[in-house]
């Protein structure tokens, strides 16, 4: 950078703040047709939190990689110990309320759990002796890390979340070198067991529930229904799409969670195939950035946790995407940085807040010097 | 260091970055199968779910088309449309499904019938077809419902159309009547408009078989609506194309002069244009009431048609058929000229002819007569021993050619075509040979000898005008009809025997004309129900048991312009009972003064016109859970 720009400014990562502000601003104008052309109630807030929470995000890349590996462990127990006090409140309450309330947004500790159970996988991975990776050393504890916050998610019940801590720790774990048997392995267990489950172990109605998505037609106006207007919306959108602020679907209510969930299928019925190529590929840029971060980083937390985290926010694309086009089933889980939601942006400016901080603290090698 | 297996950090740092390549190839691929499965649904499905979301989008009510009218040939309607006020529900828009039919049922006055109908609708409906609750309503009850409107979501007050019959009865043989499409109709051809609310098809007469002539274009009416029925707004509406008029031969007012004059008998009257084939009337009474079927017919109205002798549901002039009687005699003239037989042969009438040992007797003694005084007196020895001497078989092409027994090319659903018997048919029906008796029977329209008052009329039509007149309903421009094949010398004398009938000492004198320089020709018949036993003669005893009357006719006899025929079923004679009908119909051609007069005279005597007779029948019925015993109108 020359000298026109103040060094602190020069020296943020303006490389990934660029993706999410095409991410964030295309989300923004997205969630402000369809809310009929109106800030109020969504793409107003939208920038709002992102501008807070790239602030928080900036903040936390100024923390040296130390300081985030010696509040790892700290943190899952604090965490762990919110899901409990969030379950007890449940219960007390005799709702279904799993959040903390901070006013300006809603701390959910089964959402921040995610991050933290990557942090927590890559500490462990950090410390255990490169030799002993193919033992039995290297698994028991990370069952030990997912058994007791997946339990208590699971009788919330969210079992997304559940899966998301397992794909976690299972990235983790593939990235630290584990050896890939155990992938193939587990892979063929599912394979195997899936079909069993859903032959022996579901009714009828279940199966139905979970196989919808391959045709959700025959259930219009039951579960399928989503995935229907969903399909509707990108497909009546064509190549161009129907134009900003022209999108039936979503105006006129057909397509239910257009600004959360669902909000790709909004954007698609208005910028057709272009817009979701230019969101494909602003993800791609962020996946890029995430993975090179990870592999310029010289300590091996750093390149667990930025590789882990990437893939978090991965997991959440991914789902959100294969959801909306037709390939997956319904799962509650927003696309990142386009939907509406403070809690799921919380998530992902706290993954992208330590990644900037292993970007700007890339260490060095174990054993060059310390 | 130690085991078999020894790792370095290095080493890890190699699988790491091997993997986090591995992992971004996994991640680029799943991105592609996404931007793949887009690509897909947007182009190659694209066209599939535009018209999907066009569906969400837009609501379309259909607007049933109005049907063509049928009107006569002087453009005075026969069957029109009424504005007609409707409720209808849509499902999908109803907040409380049981308050909301309640309360309707109270506003509306329905029935536990249609209660139960509505909420098996309900039921099976889907989205935004309308389900109907009730139609042809006042104006006081539609208003009822309309100011309830803010309560009631999901009820929809309209104004649609109902077929209408301003003659009533009078024309429900002739034009049919209008029903909602049956489930048989549907399954056929799945258009959504045959189950729209208010949409009607002909069910039979003319409104079935030119059903596409009159059924018109519907209209549409387009909305956009949110995914909880909210309207946002009014699209381009597409107005419905009424479907085309139709235009009768028929004299409308002269059909329902008929229809009135038939009074309280059983029975046809048919009036044709002579020269040009025109049917002017064709009247059948009793009849359903075409009005009452549009609207859906009632139980009781139902079963007070069906319990009646008199068979209100049977077209008589086309679909009944009867023993022509002495009303043939003219056509056996024409025969007999045809095959040599001098006019001025005297035969002498002792009260029968004899055959064998057997002795067909003849209604009088009439003494000497030749053909005219034959036809004048109806005279059966003269017609058994002319018949006897050409044989029938000479007769019976005279009766064909003259339109009996003839199919013809008419829109009804249904015709009957009676029968024209000779030996041939004989043989072929029975495998029996003709006899002579036959042809004495035959001659004098007994026997195996049948035709519909439909026929009989075009055989009045084709001797007054010596044309091969075609019959025809629809009103349009035609070839004159060619000549018969008879020299008019002929039909002269056949025509001057009926022009006796009335005018001379014949058979039918007290039905003579009371008009100036207009007369009529005709010949009466009387046709026997059953076999004559005794002295009984089949002039009195039960009403089914009775002889039919009928009588054929043509005006003026100067140079015939009309013709027709009028048939009573049991009417005991031609001469008592069809003639004098005859006699006012023609009248009202001329002198409609006289003719109301006339009847009016008539009506009083049977208790009012026919829509007051059927009003008190109605509420004599409405009393009585059990079919009564069938009427007799003679008691």
């Amino acid at each position: 950078m020359n000298g026109i720009v103040p060094a602190p400014i020069a020296g943020l990562p303006w490389r990934v703040i660029f993706i999410l502000m095409g991410l964030v601003g295309f989300g923004a104008t997205v969630l402000y047709s369809a809310a009929g052309g109106h800030l109020e109630p969504w793409a107003g807030k939208h920038v709002l939190r992102f501008i807070a929470l790239l602030a928080m995000a900036i903040a936390m890349s100024r923390m040296p990689l130390e300081f985030w590996k010696s509040i790892t462990f700290p943190l899952y127990l604090l965490l762990v110990f919110l899901l409990v006090v969030v379950e007890f409140m449940g219960f007390v309450g005799g709702g279904s309320q799993r959040w903390i309330n901070l006013g300006f947004i809603t701390l959910q500790p089964s959402e921040l759990m995610k991050p933290v159970m990557v942090l927590a996988a890559a500490w462990f991975f950090d410390r255990l002796p490169p030799n002993r990776i193919f033992g039995i050393d290297a698994i028991w504890p990370l069952a030990a890390l997912l058994v007791l916050p997946s339990a208590l998610v699971i009788i919330q019940p969210d079992f997304d979340a559940a899966i998301a801590y397992a794909f976690g720790l299972g990235v983790v774990g593939f990235m630290a070198g584990l050896p890939l048997i155990y992938f193939i392995g587990a892979g063929a267990g599912v394979a195997v067991l899936a079909p069993l489950v859903y032959f022996f172990g579901m009714k009828a109605y279940q199966q139905d529930r979970v196989l919808i998505f391959l045709h959700p037609e025959n259930d219009p106006l039951g579960t399928g229904y989503h995935i229907t207007q969903s399909k509707i919306a990108i497909g009546s959108g064509g190549i161009f799409g129907k134009g900003f602020g022209n999108g039936t679907q979503s105006h006129l209510d057909y397509l239910p969670e257009g600004h959360t969930d669902f909000v790709f299928a909004t954007m698609a019925e208005e910028w057709g195939i272009v817009g979701g190529f230019f969101i494909l590929f602003l993800y791609f840029l962020l996946m890029r950035w995430g993975l090179t971060v990870a592999m310029q980083s010289k300590t091996r937390y750093g390149q667990l946790v930025a590789a882990g985290l990437t893939c978090t926010i991965f997991f959440y694309i991914m789902i959100n995407l294969l959801m909306v086009v037709g390939l997956a089933p319904v799962a509650g889980i927003p696309l990142p940085f386009v939907s509406h939601g403070g809690s799921s942006m919380l998530t992902m400016m706290l993954c992208i807040g330590i990644m900037m901080s292993i970007e700007r603290h890339p260490g060095a090698k174990r054993g060059q010097f310390q | 260091m130690k085991g078999e297996k020894q790792v370095t950090s290095g080493q890890l740092d190699f699988t790491f970055t091997r993997r986090a390549v591995f992992v971004g190839g996994v991640q680029a691929a799943i991105g592609l199968t996404v931007a793949a499965r887009m690509s897909y649904i947007a182009i190659a499905d694209n066209e599939k779910y535009k018209l999907l979301a066009e569906s969400n989008r837009v609501n379309l009510t259909i607007i049933p088309p109005r049907r063509g009218w049928f009107i006569d040939r002087y453009g005075k309607p026969i069957a029109t449309n009424r504005a007609d006020f409707r409720v209808d529900i849509i499902p999908d828009r109803l907040v409380d499904k049981d308050e909301t039919v309640r309360t309707l049922a109270e506003l509306l006055a329905l029935s536990t019938d249609d209660v139960d109908r509505i909420h098996r609708e309900l039921k099976q409906a889907q989205g935004f077809q309308p389900v109907q609750v009730a139609d042809g309503l006042d104006y006081d009850r539609f208003a009822a419902v309309s100011v309830r409107l803010p309560d009631l979501p999901g009820v929809s007050p309209r104004q649609g159309y109902s077929r209408f019959y301003p003659s009533g009865a009078a024309v429900g043989h002739l034009i049919g009547y209008v029903g909602t499409v049956s489930a048989e109709e549907y399954q056929k051809n799945k258009k959504p408009l045959l189950i729209t609310p208010g949409f009607k098809v002909g069910k039979d007469g003319l409104e079935k078989t030119l059903e596409d002539r009159l059924q018109g274009e519907p209209g549409a009416k387009r909305t956009e609506v949110t995914a909880r029925g909210k309207i946002v707004r009014d699209l381009a509406t597409r107005p419905d194309t009424p479907g085309k008029p139709v235009q009768l031969t028929i004299d409308i007012d002269l059909h329902n002069y008929a229809a009135r004059r038939l009074g309280v008998e059983s029975g046809s009257v048919v009036v044709f244009d002579c020269l040009t084939g025109d049917i002017l009337t064709m009247a059948s009474m009793p009849c359903y009431d075409p009005n009452s079927f549009s609207d859906g017919i009632g139980r009781v109205e139902w079963k007070m048609l069906n319990s009646d002798d008199h068979i209100p549901m049977l077209n008589k002039a086309l679909q009944g058929l009867y023993p022509p009687g002495s009303t043939l005699k003219p056509v056996a003239g024409l025969a007999m000229l045809r095959h040599g037989i001098d006019p001025e042969e005297i035969v002498v009438c002792g009260g029968g002819y004899r055959l064998g040992n057997r002795v067909f007797k003849c209604l009088g003694r009439h003494g000497p007569v030749n053909m005219r005084t034959a036809i004048m007196k109806s005279c059966n020895t003269y017609f058994y021993s002319m018949g006897h001497r050409i044989g029938y078989d000479n007769i019976a092409p005279v009766g064909r050619e003259l339109g009996l027994g003839q199919e013809f090319a008419l829109p009804f659903p249904s015709q009957r075509y009676g029968t024209v018997p000779d030996s041939a048919w004989k043989m072929r029906k029975y495998d029996q040979k003709w006899t002579e008796s036959d042809t004495l029977n035959a001659v004098i329209g007994q026997g195996y000898i049948i035709a519909s008052p439909f026929q009989l009329a075009v055989m009045a039509a084709r001797i007054s005008s010596g044309l091969n007149v075609q019959p025809e309903i629809l009103l349009h421009k035609r070839a004159t009809p060619k000549a018969l094949s008879f020299p008019t010398e002929h039909l002269d004398v056949v025509r001057d025997g009926m022009n006796l009938v009335v005018n001379g000492a014949g058979t039918a004198v007290r039905s003579k004309l009371q008009l100036e320089n207009i007369t009529m020709a005709g010949k009466t018949g009387t046709a026997q129900v059953r076999r004559i036993s005794g002295a009984q003669r089949g002039q009195s005893g039960a009403w089914k048991y009775r002889d039919h009357g009928l009588f054929v006719c043509f005006a003026p006899v100067a140079s015939p312009r009309y013709a027709a025929s009028v048939v009573i079923e049991h009417g005991m004679g031609g001469a008592r009972a069809a003639a004098p009908i005859a006699k006012d119909v023609l009248t009202f051609l001329y002198d409609r003064e006289q003719a109301m007069a006339s009847l009016e005279a008539l009506e009083a005597g049977w208790g009012g016109n026919i829509e007051q007779r059927m009003a008190s029948k109605y509420a004599m019925f409405q009393g009585q859970p059990a079919p009564p015993p069938p009427l007799d109108p003679t008691a």
